[in-house]
């Protein structure tokens, strides 16, 4: 009854092409950004913003890279874990050989790295997709983490194989190392986040955007209408490994601190951001941060509640978490294939109109 | 320069010789005609007569082992996608090849792409959006919107193309076409699976283009009546030959063109 | 040239020296070949009839292995006490078998026939769900811990000439040419095998002269869990069942690469290209680079090939129409 657009007139085509057109929308949205800013600071603990908050925040980040890519332009990758990790040994190597180097252009740096390693893993689409490129990924996934494991250059020569985030200030608050504060780090993530998603909604709303739809829904067409297969497609892969290596380089920095490349960033990651773009929605930029929400809490929530309260083993809590992934794998793709942003659109819509059906 | 000289002064493409195979099958066998500027020009022939794939020749996607081809004034033994495509050759398709996922209006604004300034569209000002790249927009959704209202469309401006029926599917993939402003118009088969209501409409849509945009267009179609109301000259093929050109009433009464159409008795 | 020695005179150099060794190797990558060969196999089977991907092949070969070790000691589904009659070697395996028959109808019924007509890249994805259900519920049915398997296929090694090779890897290779044979003749011969064929040219018009397509589907999943058990039963009692028999489906990718998605015998050819190459290229040039090359070798050349090749080495070439 509330969320009605009737009355709200779009006199001009900047309106008409708003991201949030709905005038109820706007307020929604603010609302969220009011609590997230405002509230959630005060209100959360140490555990809340590290095992909750700053993973949701990064894997959203990593959620939209996929989803640019395989979303938007329909080019199928399994090998988002390997560019995370570019993006954390980037970082690591970058802040550590330029201590100086302020922590935010360390962090662009390590996207902009990425993406050109993405560059490299993308020529191959040129000829080939769907599945095929599958493959071609997963190289990138097994080549990157074996390099990064066996070279010891990328540690720093470090006898433990780890890389460790050394303490780095933003405009004179510690956001990363053991010392810093959750909350700040919660907080530079958020807005790291909310702007590069901005950048990202721009971006696939434009005419960026309608080239790299046009090539995932129909690439001979695309092509004969005038867009280049190729560039367009390379355009998404370094712009989609640009995300992901940012948020790499932050899982490293802002959330883990200290990691084994390989291990951190192996191929379950690759499926994890993979399942978050499948459940949240191929092609929207809330389905990202929803999806993200999901496969991250939802274990969380699967073991409070079976080892818990129902007294299961651990492992078996462990097991069940993988089917029931599976599980909503195929019931999104069979049910909703558009995922959770799907169902939030159609609740909207029933919303607009309620309480008539029609 | 032969070239020029070859060419009649209104003549804005035309195929010389061309064969076009497929390992051992042979779609297409020494071909030539051409296309004059501002005219409609039929393709006709029965099924597996090689029209589809003149038409992807024309526009590159398809490249001939033979022939040469003759745009504008400038010969090419092959054309590419992109270089008909800038050069002003748009196109529909027999099954339609829109893209499913966008809505009309974004798919419209497709067909805009080769129009749209490169720096205004490129990444670092598309990120920023407001500014260069919503400027651009805005002027590009004034001409789409334009093409909207020709083609009478406005209600379904929002919608996703894969939710619109098969009739409305064939506008809009024309509205994609006319958006890229083109100097010559391929469509292939537009009226196919239309009621008679629709085909109406497109003849229309067709004839007005010709006639308000001067745009030359040469279409592929089964229907006779069609193609002898709309044409001003046809080309008709057959087991990849040409077998007959010239006016719809010449073509109707060559004999070549009743036996490939009514078969022959031996 | 000292380069040159470094990455490639001094490894033919070796060979040359030891040949043996050198022939110890192949075949000791001829047997891993055999395995990818027979889990790209089932890819092949399910690629060709259905033109579905099925990611999950390697988790069958590792869900049938769980299986057959349960019903062999006797172990009581999810409880995971030993509470069941043992079963013989011969009936366990004839139970797994009629175990995969009704998993692959109900991938059928639950997967693939509200899918029917997707994307090939949203059945490919839905594959990648169900790889992961069927990995969960094998171990929450038989537990995760690593079990041996004995099916009595002969061990110990005999010498030919300097070379040592194993009676087991003989068996092996012996038991997975007598199936590719089996599936041959199934294909070739049968009335099924006929409609088999129809349904991987084409699906609607196989269903336009009376092919029951969801049947098809069903004898094709069931041939594709049957070579998945062979091959879970091979690996297994060569390594034991454990998780890492799922990674194996992994390897297969590049196999079907190269070999083609579409044709058998690039599967076999392709596996074995595969297994020998990535045990060649560990032994003789992983030295040089800290080793655990086998890890990403496969998928290296796949890529390779995919720039060049794209269609395989036996595969059909493509042509694009609109």
């Amino acid at each position: 009854m509330f969320y009605r657009e009737s009355g709200q007139f779009k006199a001009s085509y900047a309106a008409d092409q708003a991201v949030f057109p709905i005038r109820q929308d706007q307020y929604g949205i603010a609302a969220i950004l009011l609590v997230a800013f405002f509230v959630i600071p005060y209100m959360g603990d140490e555990y809340f913003f590290q095992a909750i908050m700053v993973p949701v925040l990064i894997f959203s980040l990593a959620a939209i890279g996929l989803n640019i890519l395989t979303g938007y332009c329909g080019q199928l990758s399994l090998g988002t874990g390997g560019f995370m990790a570019v993006g954390a040994v980037a970082c690591y190597k970058l802040t550590t050989a330029f201590p100086e180097l302020n922590f935010i252009i360390v962090l662009l740096l390590s996207g902009v790295i990425t993406a050109m390693v993405g560059l490299l893993f993308g020529i191959p689409s040129l000829r080939i997709k769907g599945f095929y490129l599958a493959v071609a990924t997963l190289a990138a996934q097994f080549f990157l983490s074996w390099l990064f494991n066996k070279v010891a250059w990328f540690q720093n020569y470090a006898p433990s194989g780890t890389i460790t985030m050394p303490p780095r200030e933003v405009f004179g608050v510690l956001v990363t190392g053991a010392a810093s504060n959750a909350m700040h780090r919660y907080l530079f993530c958020l807005i790291f986040v909310i702007v590069l998603a901005m950048a990202a909604k721009n971006l696939v709303r434009g005419p960026i955007g309608r080239s790299w739809m046009a090539i995932r829904d129909m690439d001979i067409a695309a092509e004969l209408i005038g867009f280049r297969p190729f560039q367009t497609k390379l355009l998404a892969f370094s712009v989609s490994s640009f995300y992901v290596g940012v948020a790499g380089a932050m899982a490293l920095s802002l959330w883990l601190g200290s990691v084994e490349t390989a291990e951190a960033f192996d191929i379950n990651v690759s499926f994890q951001v993979l399942f978050m773009i499948i459940i949240g929605g191929l092609g929207s930029m809330m389905g990202s941060f929803l999806g993200a929400a999901f496969i991250i809490l939802t274990p969380i929530v699967l073991t409070n509640v079976m080892v818990g309260s129902l007294g299961f083993q651990a492992v078996t809590a462990k097991h069940f978490e993988f089917m029931f992934f599976g599980g909503m794998i195929i019931m999104f793709l069979i049910v909703e294939p558009q995922g959770l942003a799907r169902l939030w659109q159609i609740l909207k819509e029933k919303l607009r109109l309620w309480p008539f059906p029609y | 320069m032969s070239a020029a000289e070859a060419l009649e002064p209104e003549t804005i493409l035309s195929v010389e010789n061309i064969t076009l195979s497929f390992g051992a099958v042979r779609a297409i066998r020494d071909v030539s005609f051409d296309i004059r500027k501002g005219e409609i020009r039929a393709i006709i022939g029965p099924n597996g007569a090689g029209k589809t794939s003149m038409l992807n020749v024309i526009n590159g996607f398809y490249h001939p082992q033979e022939g040469r081809i003759m745009f504008r004034g400038a010969v090419r033994k092959q054309m590419k996608p992109h270089e008909a495509a800038a050069g002003g050759i748009a196109r529909t398709f027999q099954n339609v090849a829109l893209f499913r996922g966008m809505t009309t209006l974004d798919n419209i604004m497709t067909g805009r792409n080769l129009k749209m300034d490169k720096w205004r569209t490129s990444l670092i000002p598309a990120m920023f959006y407001y500014g260069p790249t919503q400027k651009e927009e805005i002027k590009h959704r004034e001409y789409v919107e334009r093409v909207i209202e020709f083609l009478e469309i406005e209600a379904i401006r929002k919608t996703p193309v894969g939710r619109l029926p098969y009739g409305l599917q064939k506008r809009v993939e024309l509205g994609r076409a006319l958006a890229a402003e083109p100097d010559l118009l391929l469509l292939d088969e537009p009226m196919a699976g239309m009621n008679l209501e629709e085909k109406e409409d497109m003849c229309r849509f067709v004839l007005d283009v010709n006639d308000e945009f001067g745009t030359t267009i040469a279409l592929i179609e089964h229907d006779m009546g069609v193609v002898m109301d709309l044409s001003d000259r046809v080309v008709v093929l057959d087991h990849g030959e040409k077998i007959a050109d010239g006016t719809p009433e010449d073509v109707k009464s060559n004999q070549n063109v009743i036996d490939a159409y009514l078969g022959v008795s031996h | 040239m000292e380069f040159l020695n470094l990455v490639l005179l001094d490894q033919i150099r070796d060979i040359l020296e030891f040949p043996s060794f050198f022939f110890e190797v192949v075949f000791g990558g001829l047997m891993s070949g055999v395995m990818y060969s027979l889990v790209a196999l089932g890819f092949v089977l399910i690629f060709k009839a259905s033109g579905v991907f099925n990611f999950s092949q390697g988790v069958f070969a590792l869900f049938a292995a769980l299986t057959l070790v349960g019903l062999m000691t006797g172990t009581m589904p999810f409880s995971l006490e030993k509470s069941l009659p043992a079963l013989p070697v011969w009936l366990a395996i004839a139970v797994t078998f009629g175990v995969m028959i009704v998993l692959a109808i109900l991938v059928e019924r639950i997967v693939l026939r509200p899918l029917v007509n997707q994307d090939q890249i949203i059945m490919f994805m839905s594959t990648i769900g169900l790889a992961f259900v069927l990995e969960g519920l094998g171990d929450t049915m038989w537990g995760s811990g690593v079990k041996a398997l004995d099916v009595g296929i002969p061990s110990g090694n005999f010498m030919v000439g300097e070379i040592q090779i194993q009676v087991f890897d003989l068996w092996a290779a012996g038991i997975a040419a007598f199936l590719v044979v089996v599936l041959a003749v199934f294909f070739q011969k049968t009335r099924t095998g006929r409609a088999l064929r129809a349904v991987a040219d084409d699906h609607q018009a196989a269903l336009s002269v009376g092919i029951p397509l969801r049947n098809i589907w069903v004898v094709v999943w069931s041939a594709a869990g049957l070579v998945a058990l062979v091959a879970g039963i091979m690996w297994g009692s060569k390594s034991g069942v454990q998780f890492s028999l799922s990674l194996i489906a992994l390897k297969a990718l590049p196999v079907l690469i190269l070999g083609g998605f579409t044709s058998v015998p690039g599967a076999i050819v392709g596996g074995l290209i595969i297994g020998v190459g990535e045990k060649v290229a560990e032994v003789y040039w992983g030295p040089l680079v800290n080793g655990a090359i086998e890890n990403w070798f496969a998928y290296v050349v796949a890529l390779v090939f995919l720039l060049f090749r794209p269609q395989g080495l036996f595969g059909d070439k493509i042509i694009e129409r609109v």
